[in-house]
């Protein structure tokens, strides 16, 4: 990366549910236009992290900014500045997709005007004209998912968090969704993507890997590989992750 | 021990093909894999089979048993781990298990051979809630329950979605130890990289199957040759590669760009394609001709299927 | 019969480790019968009265002043006449009024027997027969302490008024309006819940594709309720019979029998809707809509059903719970016997057996 602008930067950041440490200490830097890979096994903390991360959850301890914005006191500002979509929820199923476009949009404040035409370029763009008045949950999981992302990102988000996005779906469309992801990251927009997809962590800029609450490897894909000796991602992950104490 | 023969199966009265057409069968002492992504209808394929639902159309039988008239005896015979998380929660570990051996008219002492292997990395947590087991553990009691009849076939409805790689790999290593005991397996998945693991495979897509074989079947079936390309911009080479020739098929594969030359006639690539990359201005350019994996066929044919 | 107890077994589990499900199945009907118990029936005291001395003589003046004495009573101090007693008692400023006939001492002498008018406000019927009680006693005492080393017995017979319902509906009934709607909430939302949750779950799944027959499934989710519902039964009437001093008139042994018998009318409404529902919320809902509802509405418990336009008095009909009512307010309050009550119970046998066997036509051993 050329351009080093920390969009998020984490300080050992904790969050303690009495006396379980969730995530213990985590420090880390995403920089903008990024990729970046938050891979553990079940029950590492992810979740608890990334809830931190939009500003859904009030860390025990440690410091950490999203966009500039502190997440101990302006939990709003971050809200409005990031976009999330997550394999179980996206979209609601029993509106429209002209409806879940607008009512996305809507939430995160863009006018009428802005509405109209970013949704008919988002509807061209996914090449889903015919099935602009069609039930979300008519539509195949593939298009569920890369019109969820594209609603996740419609209103110009600084960072996007995406929770296992394309788990289920098939191979095909799981490149398509990772074109997109590209272009976004392209655009500026920082992506923040959790997947149990091995091949998928190659794709990432960099890629940190939780252990029992702690981040135990971060780097690029390449950097981690040579670190542990090991051909593929899927071998570090195994390597690192197989010494885990506890699931979710 | 599983056949059927061109079931089909609708919902919402005919207006949804769930399954269309789909024949096949598992021998005895198989470990036979349905992969296909999420809703390609691997879950009512194993609904139908353990007679759970009707189809509409055609048969199949399950150890000699028809699915619609025999539904009692198969019920007796065969073990179901459904895709959803299927044991209750605020029962122990131990309770669980018990409840589902009495349930099957059988005791946790009787085939506890079986389960021996899974069972002992459970053990240890046996009197706490399975509400509160971690993803991995639920995984290995859900199996524990559905073996403790000892069934003669066991279904296992995408037993590792959503489950992390490390949990995955031991999961398989369970169901390898299992089919040495001489039970039928049948097991569904999304992930690809799950389908080498499995004595042979029917790739599914959309309600019908693209193909039935071995894994090692399958790859040798690709009909074409198969590059993988790398170089030190990958997100500008994915775009510049399709520029390349126009019949060209390429696709982010890990580390590497996959390549399929599929329509591109018999010139040597490799030196070709470095040339090309190279006048583009990519640096660190490998072009080298790998073997197709599940996932790489399971391209080739939607992409076939589609055009 | 080993899985059918395994089952039951499983299914007490799962109540008493949910603290929720304990707390409605225990905590309710506590709470039920304090609240009717106590809130309505609750000891009055300092109760607005008149007094209408038409004698003045020593008998009625110290029989006021008995009155006047115990703290349930204040007397209003201007003594008013008949006509103003009534409008008083419309615009609801006293509950109750006493009058003293003129030749009242007189009576008691000559006669040894004299009579004192007592006209109560029984638009509130509890408050009316506790106060009508109070005053008896009141009168009672008297009674005794003129008769002490008297040869012939002095006799004082309150005549009792019960002003604009002088069949006081709704008076100590709501014991049995509690036990309804308790088991209607018991048996059929908690049964309902508990079969769709392990639809829900994909339990169900897992249990239709095993040996044991469907149907033994849903009879095992309805065995436990009952007998929680039947604990319930025995907790509601101890609590009416100790602690709000109610007692039961007719046979418990009946009771109980009854009782049973509306709980398994309960289970197949439980169980038919169970059926009908995909998930806990729609059962839920299916519950209190269409089963505590009419309970409340229909039952007689809140409203006499008399009053009710005859379409609505129609439908009470098909409401098993104004059968059940009826059948236990025979039992409790009047003592009545099986001759009393055999129709209702026909009644309720009937409504069990039309959802049992519908509950059995829809039932499903697969999934669609």
């Amino acid at each position: 990366m050329t351009h080093r602008e920390p969009v998020i930067s984490a300080e050992k950041l904790t969050k303690r549910f009495g006396d379980f440490i969730a995530t213990n200490e985590i420090t880390f830097e995403v920089y903008k236009g990024e990729i970046f890979g938050f891979l553990g096994a079940n029950g590492a903390g992810k979740t608890t992290a990334m809830r931190m991360l939009c500003g859904l959850s009030i860390p025990s301890s440690g410091r950490a900014t999203i966009a500039g914005f502190d997440i101990y006191r302006q939990t709003e500002q971050i809200k409005r500045h990031i976009g999330y979509m997550s394999q179980k929820f996206s979209l609601y199923e029993d509106l429209t997709v002209l409806e879940n476009i607008r009512f996305f949009g809507g939430i995160y404040g863009l006018d009428n005007h802005q509405l109209k035409s970013k949704s008919e370029v988002l509807i061209e763009r996914l090449g889903l004209q015919a099935e602009r008045k069609k039930l979300v949950g008519e539509l195949p999981l593939g298009w569920k998912q890369k019109l969820a992302f594209s609603v996740s990102i419609l209103h110009e988000p600084r960072i996007v968090f995406l929770d296992e996005p394309t788990g289920g779906v098939d191979p095909v469309t799981r490149r398509q969704f990772w074109a997109m992801i590209y272009e976004a990251a392209e655009s500026g927009i920082t992506v923040f993507v959790t997947t149990h997809y091995m091949d998928e962590a190659e794709y990432c800029n960099r890629i940190s890997i939780m252990v029992d609450g702690r981040i135990n490897a971060l780097g690029t894909p390449g950097e981690l590989k040579r670190q542990f000796n090991e051909p593929s991602m899927d071998g570090v992950f195994y390597q690192l992750a197989r010494g885990a104490k506890r699931g979710d | 021990m599983v056949t059927t023969t061109n079931i089909t199966k609708t919902y919402q009265k005919g207006t949804v093909k769930a399954v269309d057409n789909v024949s096949f069968s598992v021998e005895k002492g198989e470990l036979f894999g349905l992969i296909g992504p999420d809703g390609a209808g691997k879950s009512s394929i194993f609904r139908m089979l353990t007679t759970l639902l009707l189809p509409d159309s055609g048969s199949a039988t399950v150890a000699g048993h028809d699915i619609v008239t025999d539904y009692q005896r198969i019920r007796s015979k065969v073990g179901y781990m459904p895709g959803r998380f299927s044991l209750y929660p605020d029962l122990s570990i131990e309770e669980n298990l018990h409840f589902f051996a009495t349930v099957f008219n059988t005791t946790v002492k009787e085939n506890y051979h079986l389960i021996e292997d899974i069972y002992v990395q459970i053990a240890p947590f046996g009197k706490r809630r399975a509400g509160k087991l971690s993803g991995g553990m639920k995984q290995k009691l859900a199996l524990c329950c559905a073996l403790i009849h000892k069934p003669t076939v066991l279904f296992l409805d995408e037993p590792t979605t959503g489950v992390d790689p490390v949990s995955r790999r031991e999961f398989w290593e369970m169901l390898k130890r299992l089919r040495q005991q001489g039970i039928t397996i049948l097991v569904s998945t999304p992930y690809m990289d799950e389908a080498s693991l499995c004595d042979r495979i029917a790739l599914i897509q959309n309600g019908s199957i693209l193909s039935i074989d071995s894994p090692q079947g399958i790859a040798d079936a690709y009909p074409s040759s198969l590059y993988a390309v790398q170089a030190n911009d990958l997100p500008r080479l994915i775009h510049v590669l399709p520029t390349y020739h126009p019949h060209m098929h390429s696709y982010l594969f890990g580390e590497y760009i996959h390549l399929d030359t599929r329509g591109m006639g018999g010139h040597d690539l490799p030196e070709e394609l470095t040339r090309f990359l190279a006048a583009e201005g990519f640096g660190d350019i490998e072009v080298k001709p790998i073997a197709p994996t599940i996932e790489d066929c399971f391209i080739n044919m939607l992409i076939r299927h589609d055009t | 019969m080993k899985q059918f107890i395994t089952f039951v077994k499983k299914e007490f589990f799962h109540v008493l480790r949910d603290r929720r499900t304990l707390l409605i199945l225990f905590g309710m009907p506590l709470a039920q019968i304090l609240i009717f118990g106590f809130a309505l029936t609750n000891e009055i005291k300092n109760a607005r009265i008149i007094v209408i001395d038409q004698a003045k003589d020593e008998a009625s003046r110290r029989i006021t002043n008995r009155l006047a004495a115990s703290n349930y009573f204040e007397i209003q101090e201007d003594v008013m006449d008949q006509n103003r007693m009534e409008a008083a008692f419309k615009e609801g400023n006293i509950k109750l009024a006493i009058v003293f006939p003129a030749q009242f001492r007189n009576d008691l002498i000559h006669q040894n027997h004299a009579q004192i008018q007592v006209i109560a406000d029984a638009s509130d019927p509890n408050t009316a027969t506790t106060l009508t009680s109070y005053v008896s006693s009141i009168i009672q005492d008297y009674q005794t302490e003129l008769n002490e080393g008297n040869g012939l017995p002095y006799r004082i017979t309150p005549e009792v008024h019960m002003l604009y319902n002088p069949q006081l509906k709704g008076a100590p009934n709501f014991v049995p309006g509690v036990m309804a709607l308790v088991l209607m909430l018991v048996s059929v939302m908690m049964t309902a819940i508990s079969i769709v949750r392990e639809k829900e779950t994909g339990t169900m799944e897992v249990l239709l594709v095993s040996p044991f027959k469907p149907m033994w499934v849903i009879l095992a989710k309805a065995v436990p309720y009952l007998l929680l519902s039947l604990v319930n039964v025995l907790s509601i009437l101890s609590m009416s019979v100790w602690v709000l001093q109610l007692p039961v008139a007719g046979s418990w042994l009946l009771l109980f029998a009854e009782s049973t018998l509306f709980i398994i009318t309960c289970l197949t409404l439980g169980i038919f809707i169970s059926i009908k529902a995909q998930s806990q919320q729609v059962a839920m809902l299916i519950s209190l809509m269409g089963m505590l509802l009419p309970t409340m509405m229909f039952s007689g418990f809140m409203f006499p059903i008399e009053n009710m336009p005859m379409p609505l008095q129609v439908f009470s009909n098909i409401v098993p719970a104004k059968w059940f009512y009826i059948i236990v307010k025979s039992i409790m309050i009047k003592g009545v016997g099986l001759e009393g009550i055999w129709k209702e119970t026909l009644v309720l046998c009937g409504i069990t057996l039309f959802f049992f066997l519908i509950s059995l036509k829809s039932f499903k051993i697969r999934l669609e």
